[in-house]
């Protein structure tokens, strides 16, 4: 005969559940918080500047710490062109490796082949940022610069493109160093989002006499538009905010007189690595916190695109299957 | 009418099939192009790192210009932050995981936190450095190691509870019931079933968290700062692995150059190192 359970022992600390759940809501109440704790840290930052030039800022290329006279426009400008940049270049090869291991690889080569991609979006940005100034630069501003600046110095508006110091730094070398930094996340997200076709639309497709190029861009492309878009906002956010690889190649230069590619210029982020530290309390480092505030609003904004585009893609994936 | 026809066909089909073959060198061609950027930086890496490295790297403190020297106190800095960085993060981002995927896995509060983590998640390191100047330098009047392990441990929060989630959701609905079926409450059920379960995915989130973390450097720029002398005193000014490189890859002077590769070669072995274990880690799962 076996002895009962003894007393209150099912329950023996009803206390140690409800310390636990509480735990657990309040870290991930504490992520709420972080958030919030950030954009007001920023406003309250950045205030002297937002209260002085208001939304003038932006549109203001003036940027003069001797005179205490701000404006972000140039640095704006500097962060979207090489975004923008990136992105001409990034994504279409990003449908290309996409392309390729969905379709083309051989399934033993997949495994190896993506984490290779992947393991270029882990190398750190610093090492970007360095092997773009000391070895990539020259080699772009030689190979590719002269010999661009050379052909077109003649030709009128892309000429003006192309004028500047070849030296290797500036918008163009930091727009493709931008665009290496980006192709591993918009490949990987565009390489999940073909998987997610479903395999009876393409062996139709296919059994209607399709070539692979129709089946991919006629069948799995439309079927899989939303999640491509939101991979590369995804991608772009990730330009947006990224600091050393740029501060390092883009030559901290704040001028907007011309609009040449090959010349040094300045983006949000490299005009916070630079100056930040060294910058005056007061007016100086307030203007330098509105630049932070305008980068992270413009990345909240891109981001949250790019997950309700992800969503819309599961959520029409399971109404169809 | 009838010759004609098969004979537009076979144009059709021709240029179809070129189509199709140029649209597939391209992609291969985009492969390789992915390949050879990586290929190329590690191959930098390792000749002009390699090259840097002595002894005396690992033994002597950050020189003066044209000085000799080593990077061991940045080397340390780098070591003592992202560890205690790991240490303060980690257990908040399993919690809020867990959360996520354990108590309220549909509740306005999880969604609300999956969209701001996902956010924090991408949000620009640069800007977290700017949040905790705010917070603690500006408050305390001075650069510390305490507010560069502060920014790095809220890089390191969005990435374990992404990955805990992800993995506790992995975790079959069978194994928790059967543990409440014995009688065992919720904390116990989570913590020596569930998350013993999902345990090589927790790790493998927190390795990765580690790699990106050793390798940040901006919101180490005016956080932690730099500094030139050995401290473990973490209410000073810290250095660290990529804000010393950041300096001396910058500077004109060659010895400074070479003690940044040598650096950079460090770094990217270990961040390479820590994302291959944390694949292999995985791959075992599955």
């Amino acid at each position: 005969m076996t002895n009962p359970p003894p007393e209150n022992f099912v329950r023996r600390s009803p206390w140690a559940d409800q310390i636990f759940g509480w735990a657990a809501k309040g870290a991930a109440l504490l992520t709420l918080l972080l958030l919030i704790g950030i954009l007001l840290s920023l406003v309250a930052g950045a205030w002297p500047a937002i209260s002085k030039y208001g939304l003038g800022f932006l549109t203001s290329t003036t940027w003069d710490p001797v005179k205490n006279e701000y404006g972000g426009l140039v640095m704006i400008y500097g962060t979207l062109a090489t975004s923008f940049i990136a992105l001409v270049i990034a994504v279409p090869v990003s449908f290309g490796i996409a392309l390729f291991l969905t379709e083309l690889s051989p399934s033993w080569l997949k495994r190896p082949l993506g984490t290779a991609i992947e393991l270029l979006a882990a190398v750190p940005s610093i090492v970007y940022g360095m092997w773009g100034l000391l070895v990539f630069g020259p080699i772009l501003a030689t190979y590719v610069q002269q010999p661009l600046q050379n052909a077109f110095s003649s030709v009128p508006y892309l000429g003006a493109l192309f004028s500047g110091p070849p030296v290797g730094i500036g918008i163009l070398s930091a727009g493709i160093i931008l665009a290496i930094m980006i192709i591993p996340f918009i490949a990987s997200v565009m390489r999940d989002v073909f998987d997610m076709t479903p395999v009876m639309l393409k062996e139709s497709a296919y059994a209607l006499g399709s070539t692979t190029w129709e089946v991919v861009f006629k069948v799995v492309l439309p079927y899989t538009k939303a999640g491509v878009v939101g991979g590369i906002m995804l991608g772009l956010g990730r330009a947006l905010g990224e600091t050393m690889a740029i501060t390092f190649v883009i030559g901290n230069f704040n001028q907007l007189d011309s609009l040449s590619l090959f010349q040094a210029a300045n983006s949000i982020t490299s005009a916070l690595a630079n100056e930040f530290a060294e910058a005056a309390e007061g007016l100086h480092q307030a203007a330098l916190i509105y630049l932070g505030l305008v980068l992270f609003f413009i990345t909240f904004v891109v981001l949250a695109l790019s997950k309700l585009m992800l969503a819309q893609l599961q959520k029409s994936e399971g109404a169809k299957t | 009418m009838s010759a004609v026809l098969p004979d537009q066909r076979l144009l059709k089909f021709a240029r179809r099939k070129r189509t199709n073959q140029i649209a597939l060198v391209l992609s291969l061609a985009a492969m390789c192009f992915g390949l050879f950027w990586l290929f190329w930086i590690l191959w930098e890496t390792v000749r002009l790192g390699l090259g840097g490295i002595s002894i005396a790297t690992f033994t002597q403190m950050t020189p003066a210009p044209n000085d000799a020297g080593g990077i061991a106190n940045a080397i340390y800095g780098s070591f003592l932050m992202v560890l205690l960085a790991t240490f303060v993060g980690t257990p908040i981002g399993i919690m809020a995981g867990i959360y996520l995927a354990e108590y309220d896995p549909k509740g306005w509060l999880a969604s609300v936190t999956r969209f701001v983590n996902d956010i924090l998640l991408s949000a620009p390191s640069i800007v977290i450095g700017l949040f905790v100047y705010a917070v603690v330098v500006s408050r305390f009047k001075s650069f510390s190691g305490w507010a560069g392990v502060m920014a790095l441990a809220l890089i390191v929060i969005p990435v374990v509870i992404r990955t805990t989630e992800n993995m506790l959701q992995l975790v079959p609905a069978g194994l928790r019931e059967a543990a409440y079926a014995l009688g065992a409450p919720k904390w116990k059920v989570i913590i020596s079933i569930t998350l013993k379960a999902a345990r090589a995915g927790v790790v493998t989130g927190i390795l990765l968290a580690v790699a990106r973390i050793a390798g940040e450097t901006a919101p180490l720029l005016f956080t932690a700062l730099n500094n030139q002398f050995w401290t473990s005193d973490l209410s000073q000014p810290m250095a660290s692995l990529p804000v010393t490189i950041f300096k001396f890859a910058m500077s004109p002077y060659e010895n400074w150059q070479q003690l940044a590769w040598a650096g950079v070669f460090l770094i990217t072995v270990a961040v390479l190192g820590l994302n291959i274990l944390a694949r292999v880690l995985t791959r075992n799962k599955n």
